[in-house]
């Protein structure tokens, strides 16, 4: 069940993330989960504290307490931020002091409508086709999906950390972090 | 009650005033716009847990502020684009507790001699005001040592040929040296070049009760989950457990009040909005060389030079591409090695400057690194089907190893920080705008340098190299070209301090030349950019200032 998307809307944006950052010799990021990443973004503030920024100091991956899992507070001006970058400014005046903002919602919304109701019925090469001709759209959605690819999975995406190891990528190493032999050996 | 002293902004020159002022027996407030994720202000010998290894929390979610949405500041290379061209992230320093301190990779050179004294060494610029600090490195020594140990450096007295001279030896050795950086310094001294191991206020041991680095990686543009990193938590715990000290986060100081020819406290506005005003006997302004002087312009400071002869460092970045290596840049410190040559110069150096018809150039220090994030490198690929085959081969991170020189930048009436006529931040408060283009002896010195750090990386084996410059530079030989807002977190100059009232606002002490209890306590306040990062030479300074108040009273 996504957090915010739409169950039809979800599904074109699993097509379009299979089709930026592809399955192949890497997990893709559709197995990695990037849409949950971005439905959990434009859905931040459905749950409480919102999903913005995990917390620390370790996961619990090399040791330590999983704090990853406990969401930051976020403090007056930091909701003001994000409230306004995810849901826009909406005509409210304190969203507004620099002129309105299209917020996230909005442009995913829009732009998913845009690539066609039928996009998950296409081939390949058509899917690829209306991507390319809604660049800016795609450009959008294919920084986070490699945020949901290649991010801490808290967050939703990097389900399992299978993008870090198809890149062999250790991750967040605290507490353990590196012996100063690994740092200065091969 | 009225403080002793009000200090605006809590990173590193903030902090040192901070520490010396209570270790006086002052009383002090210190206020900071961003939020509070270091200390727990109930009890300061605990330090918080929010630091982590996450590079979506740091990287594209502002976790240390400010946030460009609700904080922007604005960007022109010149009158010509009108009121601005960019609006957004320019030159950003975090807005947090801890301030720039916090996201540093910890690089802490101090100036060489002749620093201080740039005119009489090399002569003047033609449109540049070059000057003379109104003090000299022997002046600043007893500083740099003491800071030095305030936050703890860890380095190699005499491994650096160029160095200054030393009362004593760093307090701890140097950590452990990158595989990478193993390999370029060699190449760099094959070629005739003095690399040295960076001084760096990580600890390399367990110091003043916080723990040695334990190579974690997330460390430039991060900040430090174990507290091992120099940010100025030392000095914000010491100035709170004194007892004499107050903090105050997400408080936005608006205002500096003044009366009867000396200021009197500021007006600020707090966590929920509310607004309110505070005295104090003293007022250091410390909240980074574009900040200090856009609260000295919202408060109606009418000096001709405030906001001017902004600096920042003209990066020009060389990158190699290896076939036969493969780089593991995520762990250990961000950058272990330097070379300072560019700085020295050489009869090449005088030779390119004499035929580009300038007196002299100078670049800066040579940092030797390498890219280390997933998430930044697979944006840097195309989309579609051969992304993971890029991810997996990884040329523009695993093989990929670079020099960032950090250029010394000309001191420019023209290059300033002014408040934007139409860009408010979320308080409804005028933001800063950055008015910015390199002088011609910044992009002659990069044109020299950079096919030379170009031709080390071949040395180390490089198959492919490139240089590009930020902020852009065009008809140079680097082949890219980057925007013209600078990605220099180096900012420096607004205030600049001097003997002459006329030719400077500060004096050698930071105090405002008609305002003498008006202290600036940051990157403000230099004369000249040098070619080294400015955190060790911003927090001597403002401990000899903290140190003069105490004295004057």
């Amino acid at each position: 069940m996504p957090v915010w998307l739409t169950d039809d809307e979800m599904r074109t944006l699993r097509a379009v993330v299979d089709r930026l950052v592809p399955a192949g010799e890497g997990p893709g990021a559709l197995a990695a989960g990037a849409a949950d990443y971005i439905d959990g973004l434009l859905g931040a503030f459905c749950v409480d504290p919102p999903r913005i920024w995990a917390g620390g100091p370790s996961s619990g991956r090399y040791g330590g307490p999983a704090g990853f899992e406990s969401f930051h507070e976020l403090g007056p001006l930091d909701e003001l931020a994000w409230r306004t970058r995810i849901e826009g400014s909406l005509g409210m005046p304190e969203r507004e002091f620099n002129g309105p903002v299209v917020g996230l919602q909005q442009l995913y919304r829009e732009g998913l409508a845009g690539l066609g109701a039928d996009f998950c019925d296409c081939d390949p090469e058509d899917r690829d086709a209306r991507l390319r001709q809604h660049g800016e759209f795609s450009s959008l959605v294919f920084e986070h999906a490699c945020e949901g690819t290649y991010g801490v999975p808290e967050y939703g995406g990097n389900r399992e950390c299978c993008g870090w190891e198809f890149i062999g990528f250790a991750g967040d190493v605290q507490p353990r972090g590196w012996t100063d032999t690994e740092v200065a050996e091969p | 009650m009225t403080a002793d002293a009000i200090i605006v902004g809590s990173g590193p020159g903030g902090a040192t005033a901070a520490d010396v002022l209570t270790q006086a027996g002052w009383s002090v407030v210190i206020f900071e716009k961003g939020r509070n994720h270091l200390i727990d202000l109930a009890d300061p010998k605990r330090l918080l847990g929010d630091y982590s290894n996450d590079e979506i929390k740091f990287v594209y979610r502002h976790f240390l502020g400010p946030d460009p949405l609700v904080e922007p500041k604005t960007f022109r290379t010149g009158e010509g684009e009108g009121d601005h061209s960019h609006v957004g992230e320019v030159n950003t320093i975090p807005s947090t507790v801890g301030g720039g301190g916090v996201h540093a990779d910890g690089k802490t050179p101090r100036f060489r001699e002749d620093d201080f004294h740039l005119l009489s060494a090399m002569g003047p610029q033609q449109g540049a005001a070059v000057a003379d600090w109104p003090l000299e490195y022997a002046d600043l020594e007893p500083f740099y040592a003491k800071v030095e140990q305030m936050i703890g450096v860890a380095g190699l007295a005499g491994a650096n040929p160029f160095e200054a001279w030393r009362s004593g030896p760093y307090p701890m050795p140097p950590g452990a040296p990158m595989y990478g950086a193993t390999l370029s310094a060699g190449a760099a001294e094959r070629l005739g070049y003095h690399p040295y191991p960076a001084p760096t206020a990580a600890n390399s041991v367990p110091y003043d009760g916080r723990p040695a680095c334990n190579n974690c990686g997330f460390c430039a543009f991060f900040a430090c989950p174990i507290h091992a990193k120099g940010d100025p938590v030392a000095m914000i715990q010491r100035a709170l457990l004194s007892g004499r000290a107050e903090l105050r986060p997400e408080t936005f100081v608006s205002r500096i009040r003044t009366g009867a020819g000396r200021v009197t406290g500021v007006d600020f506005i707090g966590p929920d909005g509310t607004e309110g005003s505070t005295d104090a006997r003293h007022v250091v302004l410390a909240a980074g060389a574009v900040e200090t002087p856009r609260l000295l312009l919202l408060s109606g400071f009418a000096h001709e030079l405030i906001g001017r002869h902004l600096m920042v460092h003209f990066q020009t970045i060389a990158t190699g591409g290896f076939r036969d290596l493969s780089f593991h840049t995520e762990r250990g410190r961000a950058v272990t090695h330097i070379h300072d040559d560019p700085i020295v110069g050489d009869e090449e150096s005088r030779r390119a400057a004499r035929e580009a018809g300038l007196p002299w150039i100078r670049g800066g220090i040579v940092e030797h690194g390498g890219p280390y994030l997933p998430i930044l490198e697979a944006k840097l690929y195309p989309w579609g089907s051969k992304h993971d085959g890029l991810m997996a081969h990884s040329p523009l991170r695993r093989r990929l190893w670079a020099f960032t020189m950090q250029g010394e930048d000309m001191p420019l009436p023209t290059n300033r920080v002014d408040l934007d006529p139409k860009v408010r931040d979320a308080r409804g408060f005028p933001v800063a705008r950055v008015t910015y283009r390199p002088h011609r002896h910044e992009l002659v010195a990069s044109w020299h340098h950079g096919p030379r750090l170009a031709a080390v990386l071949e040395e180390m084996g490089a198959s492919w190299t490139s240089v590009v410059t930020t902020p852009g530079s065009a008809g140079g030989p680097g082949e890219g070209r980057l925007s013209d807002v600078p990605q220099s977190r180096h900012v420096m100059g607004t205030v600049r301090m001097g003997e002459d009232p006329a030719r400077s606002v500060v004096d050698a002490y930071g105090r405002f030349h008609d305002l003498p209890n008006l202290v600036v306590a940051d990157s403000s306040v230099f004369v000249t950019s040098s070619g080294y990062g400015p955190t060790l030479t911003l927090t001597a300074l403002a401990a000899r200032a903290a140190a003069a108040m105490v004295e004057t009273g």
